[in-house]
């Protein structure tokens, strides 16, 4: 049987030929909550970019399958590609100040999918979105509908992405960094919200982040991405418990103690890097080889 | 009310501004060489004759002095009477500009559609070789001033395909008695096809001409604005959301795009009411325009500066008119 979500051999490439993904594997069963870990610039927000097909013009697809219930998303036409995500699939972005459009009011903006693309009645789409707005714990939806997103805090508007993330029980939710953003307060409410919703859902999360901390919190699994290579693919117990590549290890030693707050930062060290660095560097040899 | 208080600055502003042209305007069109009274007499007249001419018109008096009883009956709505037409200011001066401001605001519109469509196809079409096109066609729209469009469109249209009319405002033999000077808006609702066709014979021409600088302007800034906003966030969630790539630009991208462009096209758009003076010329259209050259040439000093005022008039509610719908437009400000 094949997983809910599979990605294959993905390779994403800037046009200069620079790659950006380098043979990516990754499965989700249905109903998984898998972290995405990475450093920036590691190309773990260009995974969940290939999934919902928006991945910015100056990258191309090399080759790969992205399996999501068994169609393969990268064989799909523009409008199929739209049509399937649209109604099957959401993402919760990063920063919920730019994330929403300031000349519409928010209802429409939770409201406009489920009207336009999924052809419920408007009446059917306003009362879900107050459901939604009440599941996320927005008081005073009435007015928060009619209102515009500058008129919201940045944490209110994070939780209206959410809602609206979910208002068409999608079966995946791409949740690209979606704490990075906020106040440290705010921060564990909207985690706790993710995951509460989640589990109520039963939806995929697909969580990218570069916080171990939050994946310990929200996810089952989780793939580690470094100079977009997964350098390790296991489940969070295991991980914390035994992680098996140098690299994590390193990464977990990295990690502030709040128990010990006068030890020292530990970097992941020069010798680690350059070990995967040149790993990578044969990998491409290999890879320019084969073209 | 903030709005309210806005608003009664700005036209506190408008105020000093017309009083500071008007001061400016009387001052120079006195100070240049060339005046009126030798416009009017034979050369070779007396001494005698001048200085009869010149008390009539109360030109013997100081510059302060005229200042003084012109500004004194511009506030009580007499503008003088001109010289070189013998009526009243005012009347002639209100009689033409219907005629300009229609020619301008259809010219306007020719802009809007214009540029709106360029840009949109531009985005739409980005980063192909179409895009480049349009910016080629922008490029050498805006680089042709709207008179020299003009000469090319007579040129054209009017001697070698003669489509249209190349002068005037409406032909003589249609006898129309309409209750206001706006023929074309008034033709519109009257439903009156045959007065309707003959003034757009008449006036496309000249109003294209003027609005491609315009049109040009709008594309290239709305374009870029639109490219920018393409990239937002909330642009790239409601393609996640499974919408079309028009649909994104025109409903998510247009309205926020669009706001910058506003303010500028404001302030265009008094360059192209300026513009009308040299293609009412061109295309003897009988706007205010072509009466402001005449009276210049006349020496028509009360006409000069009737029109002047009128001018400024315009631009500064123009420019308030735009500051308003900016607002309007925008929901950040239209609270605060």
């Amino acid at each position: 049987m094949t997983a809910f979500l599979s990605i294959r051999n993905l390779s994403i490439s800037l046009q200069n030929g620079e790659r950006i993904l380098r043979s990516v594997n990754m499965e989700l069963a249905r109903g998984e909550v898998r972290g995405l870990v990475g450093e920036s610039g590691a190309g773990k927000s260009m995974i969940g970019k290939a999934i919902l097909g928006i991945l910015p013009r100056a990258l191309k697809i090399d080759e790969g399958e992205i399996l999501f219930q068994g169609k393969n998303l990268l064989n799909l036409n523009p409008r199929e590609l739209r049509k399937e995500i649209g109604a099957n699939a959401a993402l919760i972005p990063q920063d919920p100040l730019t994330a929403l459009n300031p000349s519409h009011r928010i209802g429409r903006q939770i409201t406009n999918r489920l009207v336009d693309i999924l052809g419920w009645s408007k009446g059917d789409a306003v009362k879900r979105t107050y459901d939604l707005l009440d599941e996320v714990r927005i008081p005073d939806p009435k007015r928060v509908i009619n209102s515009f997103p500058h008129e919201l805090s940045g944490g209110m508007r994070q939780r209206i992405l959410i809602a609206s993330a979910f208002a068409a029980e999608p079966k995946l939710i791409i949740a690209d960094e979606p704490t990075t953003a906020l106040d440290v307060t705010v921060q564990k409410q909207i985690l706790n919200l993710i995951g509460e919703m989640q589990s109520r859902h039963g939806t995929t999360l697909l969580f990218v982040t570069h916080d171990l901390g939050v994946v310990s919190k929200v996810c089952q699994s989780l793939s580690v991405l470094f100079l977009g290579k997964v350098i390790e693919d296991t489940n969070v117990f295991s991980f914390f418990d035994s992680p098996t590549h140098p690299y994590s290890k390193a990464l977990l030693a990295a990690t502030p103690k709040y128990t010990d707050p006068e030890s020292d930062l530990i970097p992941v060290s020069e010798e680690i890097l350059n070990s995967v660095k040149e790993e990578v560097v044969q990998l491409d040899l290999e890879w320019s080889n084969g073209r | 009310m903030p709005i309210l208080k806005r608003l009664f600055i700005r036209i506190l502003s408008i105020a000093v501004t017309l009083i500071g042209v008007s001061i400016i305007v009387f001052v120079v069109i006195r100070v240049v060489p060339g005046n009126p009274i030798s416009m009017m007499l034979p050369p070779g007249a007396s001494d005698d004759d001048i200085l009869r001419l010149k008390t009539l018109y109360g030109f013997d008096k100081s510059i302060i002095e005229q200042f003084f009883i012109w500004i004194s009956g511009v506030l009580s709505g007499d503008f003088g009477t001109s010289i070189s037409l013998r009526q009243p200011v005012l009347s002639l001066v209100l009689g033409r500009l219907p005629a300009t401001l229609e020619l301008s605001l259809l010219a306007l519109l020719i802009a809007c559609i214009l540029g709106g469509t360029l840009s949109l196809l531009g985005t739409r079409l980005r980063e192909t070789k179409i895009e480049g096109i349009i910016d080629g066609i922008n490029g050498i729209a805006m680089s042709i001033p709207d008179f020299l469009w003009g000469l090319i469109f007579i040129l054209l249209f009017g001697v070698m395909w003669p489509i249209f009319h190349i002068s005037g405002r409406i032909s003589p033999f249609l006898d129309i008695d309409y209750s206001t000077q706006f023929y074309l808006m008034e033709s519109i609702l009257r439903f009156d096809l045959k007065v309707f066709t003959d003034l757009l014979a008449h006036m496309l021409m000249p109003a294209v001409a003027l609005s491609i600088p315009l049109a040009a302007i709008i594309s290239q800034l709305l374009k870029q604005s639109l490219k920018e906003t393409m990239h937002l966030d909330y642009v790239t969630l409601s393609r996640t959301k499974g919408y079309s790539e028009n649909h994104v630009i025109l409903k998510e991208a247009l309205p926020n795009a669009v706001l910058p462009t506003l303010t500028l096209v404001g302030v265009q758009f008094t360059f192209l009411i300026g513009g009308t003076v040299i293609i009412e010329r061109l295309f003897s259209y009988e706007g205010l325009g072509n009466m402001a050259i005449d009276a210049v040439i006349n020496r028509d000093l009360p006409l000069i500066q009737g029109i002047v005022i009128l001018f400024a008039l315009i631009f500064t509610v123009v420019n308030l008119l735009v500051d308003l719908t900016y607002t309007l437009l925008n929901p950040k400000l239209r609270d605060g």
